[in-house]
């Protein structure tokens, strides 16, 4: 809309001076507002608006103008001196202080300050108030703080049919990647389609394998050259060495022939010291232990037996689960067997010494790197300390656990620190001049079982794989890992002392041994021959009744437990119940075979078999049987009897 | 009496551990040292303009108080001043240890 004012002015008068009047106001356009206008806009509600309640303040800026300064050091010259004394002229400044000296005054104040200031001198003699006390004890460190440790990572197995994580290995230098063997280890029960990669993770990136190895059969062991972190050394499921160089790839850069690698699965693989970093040797369950140089790895270098008997004889040979090197004693070595033996050889392939004393095969051995002397072994539910000193048993054990005991380790910064991982998915941390007869630590890492375990340099953090290819990544508290005050020594006499015990009882034994033989030899011999047919099936019995006994004394005393919480009356009810059991003939009360305790139910089986095997005829087996099932309550009476 | 103020002064020199003894008076001149001059003028200037800063910190903080005796213990030693309304009594020491 266009607004418009016209006003006419006469051409004639165009260029004439202004002359400026006043006006009345004229309303020259009345613009009504039009509502249908404001249906093009929305109301806005609410509405937001910033406002401030403060005094209202303007900047301004000032410069001053510019002062100069100087830094500039004065010199303190004598002064003070009155007008008339030049300071210069020594006789002058004589005469003034000689007068001063006179002066009352002077002396008077002299006097007071003098006995002040002597006090203060001799307090400064007497007292050293500064003193540093305690200045030669060093802090004590105390940390208060219980073990711990806590899961870091976790890294899965990227296939979809899971495979056991068999074998760790950490990288030499700097311990930043891991290697993880993958493999299923039940015989002739690996799934088809079974991947057989193995991978190298970095510690860095859990998601995804930083470098795969494809081997022909899967992995069971792997290592890492510790001389030259680019080359890994696996032991295969078929009984192969193969050898890989990171840089060159995934694929196997060396394999050794089949026809002279091991039968069994090679179980062991380590490095060997040696000038050229490439020799090796490796254990299997066919009992030989093979030396290698990966050089020439199609052929062994070197073959042993692992025949305890000296002769040779692969028959006999006992197979070989798990290998260990020390390379501070660089001659010598042990196997661990899977009857439960450790035999420790040396280099020039001759079986020095067994000890035994494991019930099961042995999944983990190693020397404690403080004190070579002494080795940790694993086997069946318990982990054993022994000294090389002492062969006929373990100078130290742990007790009895639930579950099997698979892989340990010791701590590489502690001497008495060592790591064990169970069949149930937990992880023990044992320190023994802490606590002897439990873990220090106990951890569930995960619900699968854990099969190996392995502890990197610094002693802090520890993978372990697991059953479903999980390899979990902890941190150890640093309570653990770092080296308390006095324990090498603490250590070193434990172990001492444990082994003086042992061959204190060593030596009574042989005594006792000795004593007994003498015995024997005085009786006849064909005596003792006859005697040996019927007394070995008393023996038998005897063992057997012996062994029910010990079972049932231990569910007894768990039923004893679990029934003491329970009101006295019940115990009376059972007994009562069981001498009418005597009187009655007819039907039992049904409740009355629920409450007998578990071990007296236990014991009428016992009872009921041995029946059985006491009588040997078919017919009255099948009677007995048949009577159990149909009576039960004579069969209790006929029981009640023979217990009574 | 003159020989008394001397026999204090060289008591107090004799102590274990004194290294110097000086008096200086309210102008700063050193009426009695037992160091060399520059040094004795020294201390005398410094600690003089030290000494009134420090009386005036006491007897603001509350005029009834007085400034008595000012201990300066650095690494070395301790310089101890004793000052009067005139003079100024300045012992250097080193404590023993």
């Amino acid at each position: 809309m266009e607004i418009v004012y016209v006003y006419v002015k006469k051409r004639s008068e165009f260029g004439k001076q202004c002359n400026f009047s006043d006006h009345q106001a004229e309303l020259n356009i009345d613009i009504a507002p039009n509502p249908e206008l404001a249906e093009q806009f929305v109301e806005r509600n609410p509405v937001d608006t910033g406002i401030q309640c403060s005094v209202s303040m303007s900047e301004h800026e000032a410069n001053t103008e510019r002062f100069e300064m100087e830094t500039r050091g004065v010199n303190h010259v004598e002064g003070g001196w009155p007008k008339d004394v030049n300071p210069l002229e020594l006789e002058q400044t004589i005469r003034f202080r000689k007068k001063v000296e006179k002066d009352e005054n002077y002396i008077n104040a002299i006097m007071q300050l003098g006995s002040i200031m002597e006090h203060c001198i001799k307090q400064n003699n007497a007292i050293d108030i500064y003193e540093e006390y305690f200045n030669d004890e060093e802090a004590v460190e105390v940390t208060e703080e219980a073990p711990s440790a806590k899961t870091i990572n976790v890294f899965r197995d990227p296939q979809e049919i899971k495979r056991a994580a068999t074998h760790l290995s950490w990288h030499p230098d700097g311990n930043r990647k891991l290697a993880v063997a993958y493999s299923c280890l039940d015989f002739q029960r690996a799934p088809v389609g079974m991947s057989n990669d193995s991978y190298i993770w970095d510690l860095e990136n859990p998601n995804k394998p930083e470098l795969a190895l494809k081997p022909s059969s899967p992995l069971v062991t792997l290592e890492y050259n510790p001389k030259d972190s680019h080359v890994l050394l696996g032991g295969c499921y078929n009984g192969q060495i193969a050898c890989w160089d990171t840089r060159k790839g995934s694929l196997v850069a060396d394999l050794s022939t089949i026809e002279f690698s091991h039968r069994d699965p090679v179980y062991g693989t380590i490095w060997l010291q040696s000038k050229t970093g490439t020799e090796c040797f490796s254990a299997s369950t066919d009992g030989q232990v093979m030396w290698w140089d990966i050089r020439k790895i199609s052929e062994p270098t070197e073959v042993v037996i692992m025949d305890i008997t000296r002769k040779e004889q692969l028959e006999n040979a006992l197979g070989a689960i798990s290998l260990e090197f020390e390379s501070t004693l660089p001659t010598k070595f042990m196997v661990g067997t899977e009857q439960g033996i450790i035999i420790s050889c040396n280099r020039k392939a001759k079986i020095v010494c067994t000890f035994s004393g494991h019930h099961g095969p042995i999944y983990a051995l190693q020397r404690n790197p403080f004190y070579p002397k002494n080795f940790l072994t694993v086997g069946d539910w318990t982990a054993r300390i022994w000294s090389e000193d002492s062969r006929e048993s373990s100078i130290m054990w742990t007790k009895y656990h639930m579950a099997y005991l698979t892989d340990a380790a010791w701590s590489p910064v502690r001497p008495a620190v060592f790591f064990t991982t169970k069949m149930d998915g937990t992880l023990d941390i044992w320190d023994f001049v802490f606590k002897q007869c439990d873990p220090a630590l106990s951890l569930k890492v995960c619900d699968e079982a854990l099969f190996c375990l392995r502890v990197q340099d610094n002693g802090c953090l520890i993978a372990c794989g697991s059953q479903l290819g999980m390899t979990t990544l902890l941190e150890v508290s640093s309570g653990l890992s770092t080296l308390q005050r006095n324990e090498r020594n603490i250590a070193s006499s434990m172990f001492e002392r444990e082994t003086r015990r042992e061959k204190i009882l060593e030596a009574r034994h042989r005594e006792m041994r000795l004593k007994e033989k003498g015995k024997a030899e005085g009786r006849d011999e064909e005596q003792r021959d006859e005697g040996l047919a019927t007394d070995l099936e008393a023996l038998v019995s005897k063992a057997e009744e012996e062994f029910f006994d010990i079972i049932f004394a231990e569910l007894k005393k768990q039923e004893a437990d679990a029934i003491k919480p329970k009101p006295m009356p019940d115990l009376f009810c059972t007994s009562g119940q069981r001498k009418k059991r005597h009187h009655l003939s007819g039907s039992l009360p049904l409740g009355s075979t629920d409450k007998m305790p578990k071990y007296e139910r236990a014991k009428q089986q016992h009872g009921r078999e041995k029946k059985q095997r006491q009588q040997p005829s078919s017919e009255e087996v099948q009677v007995a049987q048949e009577g159990e099932e149909a009576t039960g309550e004579r069969v209790g009476d006929e029981e009640e009897e023979d217990l009574a | 009496m003159i020989f008394l103020v001397e026999e204090t002064l060289k008591r107090i020199q004799s102590h274990k551990g004194v290294i110097g003894t000086m008096v200086v008076n309210a102008e700063g001149i050193p009426i009695r040292t037992t160091l060399d001059n520059s040094t004795t003028v020294q201390y005398a200037g410094l600690l003089h303009q030290l000494t009134m800063k420090a009386r005036s910190t006491v007897r603001d903080i509350d005029p009834q108080n007085d400034l008595t005796f000012l201990r300066i213990r650095s690494k070395k030693h301790e310089i101890m001043v004793a000052p009067d309304k005139e003079y100024l009594l300045i012992v250097i020491q080193n404590p023993c240890e």
